[in-house]
């Protein structure tokens, strides 16, 4: 026992650096970026199925090694998903984080922020508090994560979920929708990761909290 | 990436684990295990490391499948009836849809056709074509949702499944309704007796008011429009009313049993 160690440790707490992230929201993004990827790789797998476009996903990115496998995947990983997002929902409800960290997005707000961004002139001093495009991003995504778990519902149970395909419009449509869905989390997943790495400090925000 | 791996997993050879893990498994899960493993290459490679080996990744998905075979036992509403549409929305053509050709298709005379009967039930006679046809029939115009995704909307006309269940005698209250079926290598589905007695389970005669061609399953189908397309068996050969589990073509590779719409 070194009298130095415990030094440090004082030091340590008589500073405490602020935590940026808390540590339910750094367990819910890693658990949802596992579920999602498995999500999207099994999708893309039962797609091949009977692919609504002009093209197939090449099988070196799929998961399940066949459309039997790749159900077997995606409906686990869908529980993960979905208790681990509703976990989410409730917890950015209670603790009021939906409210500070993503409201109120304005469109001038979100105009000036994209310009600052793309000329590199965004301030990232305070990571705590996003910028508009953040919000607008981080809002938007819930809403998609919410719609392609409806969609996927729908698709799911077509007939006990009846309304629900109806609200859709049909079972074909939620399919596009579905599948329109996970085309825009793959997109947003790019600009994330990119920007992450840009700013590695939100990344390590991410990981350790500070 | 490679070099990664092996830092993370120090002296563990993935290939050798693997072939080791493939040697203690029976023939037939072998078998399964390499046609229709559930891959996790991909995953593997994309986050580079390997915590589960593909078997037990494979036993574990199977418990998650028949989870959810109960789940969907529970959300099952007897009375919630799949959607039905007018005859101008009727899918033309109709997809044939098999794990054959067309021209493998079973070719069944009527004539010498018999639907057996047997297991949990009264009354084990065996049915000509003849007699069936005589039973009262009901038509419906509903969505056939495959396994694959793509879903077509067809006629069908037949005899309510549970009024025959009835009057063979079976006992509702056993858990299935187990078909075999004349198609090669032998297809067979178990179905739920929950769904067995849907109003809209139906031992189907015709298509689109045309005796039932053999594309779609001659002599006689079992539509369930609650159900997923390979739950409803063509080229019927029997039905057996039982409480064993005894698996079926496509359940046995994989397919969720339940598979219900």
């Amino acid at each position: 026992m070194t009298s130095l160690a415990v030094g440090d440790h004082q030091a340590e707490t008589a500073t405490p650096a602020k935590v940026i992230q808390p540590v339910w929201v750094r367990m819910v993004h890693w658990i949802n970026a596992f579920a999602m990827i498995l999500m999207i790789m099994s999708g893309w797998q039962i797609y091949n199925a009977s692919p609504l476009f002009g093209f197939s996903f090449s099988s070196n990115i799929t998961l399940g090694g066949w459309l039997g496998g790749a159900l077997l995947w995606h409906f686990a990983a869908m529980w993960l998903l979905m208790v681990n997002g509703l976990i989410y929902l409730a917890l950015g409800f209670a603790t009021g984080r939906f409210r500070k960290k993503l409201l109120p997005i304005t469109p001038a707000g979100v105009i000036s922020d994209t310009k600052a961004a793309l000329t590199f002139k965004l301030s990232h001093d305070d990571l705590s508090k996003y910028n508009s495009v953040q919000k607008l991003l981080y809002t938007g995504i819930i809403v998609v994560g919410v719609v392609i778990v409806l969609s996927g519902l729908s698709m799911w149970k077509p007939v006990q979920l009846h309304w629900l395909v109806s609200l859709f419009g049909g079972y074909d449509i939620a399919r596009y929708v579905h599948f329109t869905c996970m085309a825009l989390i793959v997109a947003f997943l790019v600009i994330h990761v990119a920007l992450a790495l840009l700013v590695p400090k939100s990344l390590r925000a991410m990981i350790i909290g500070r | 990436m490679g070099r990664l791996r092996k830092l993370l997993i120090p002296g563990v050879d993935k290939k050798l684990l693997v072939r080791d893990a493939v040697k203690t498994m029976p023939e037939l899960t072998r078998r399964r295990f390499i046609t229709a493993g559930t891959s996790l290459g991909a995953l593997t490679l994309l986050t580079g490391c390997d915590v589960v080996d593909s078997s037990s990744a494979e036993e574990l998905l199977k418990k998650v499948s028949k989870f959810n075979d109960a789940v969907q036992a529970w959300m099952f509403n007897p009375d919630a009836l799949a959607p039905t549409f007018p005859e101008s929305m009727i899918t033309k053509p109709f997809p044939f849809n098999a794990y054959y050709g067309l021209d493998e298709a079973p070719e069944i005379a009527g004539a010498d056709w018999k639907l057996e009967v047997r297991g949990l039930v009264d009354n084990k006679k065996s049915w000509t074509l003849d007699e069936l046809y005589k039973l009262p029939q009901v038509k419906q115009v509903t969505r056939h949702i495959c396994v694959e995704g793509w879903s077509a909307i067809g006629s069908w006309t037949g005899t309510p499944l549970r009024d025959f269940l009835k009057l063979v005698g079976a006992d509702t209250h056993a858990k299935y309704v187990w078909f075999q079926c004349a198609d090669k290598d032998g297809y067979n589905s178990p179905l739920d007796m929950g769904t067995a007695l849907h109003p809209q389970t139906q031992m189907t005669f015709k298509f689109g008011d045309e005796i039932l061609p053999r594309a779609y399953g001659f002599p006689m189908k079992i539509r369930v429009p609650t159900k997923l397309g390979f739950k409803n068996p063509k080229y019927v050969l029997s039905m057996e009313v039982t409480n064993d589990y005894k698996g079926g073509y496509w359940e046995d590779q994989g397919y969720n049993s339940f598979s219900g719409s």
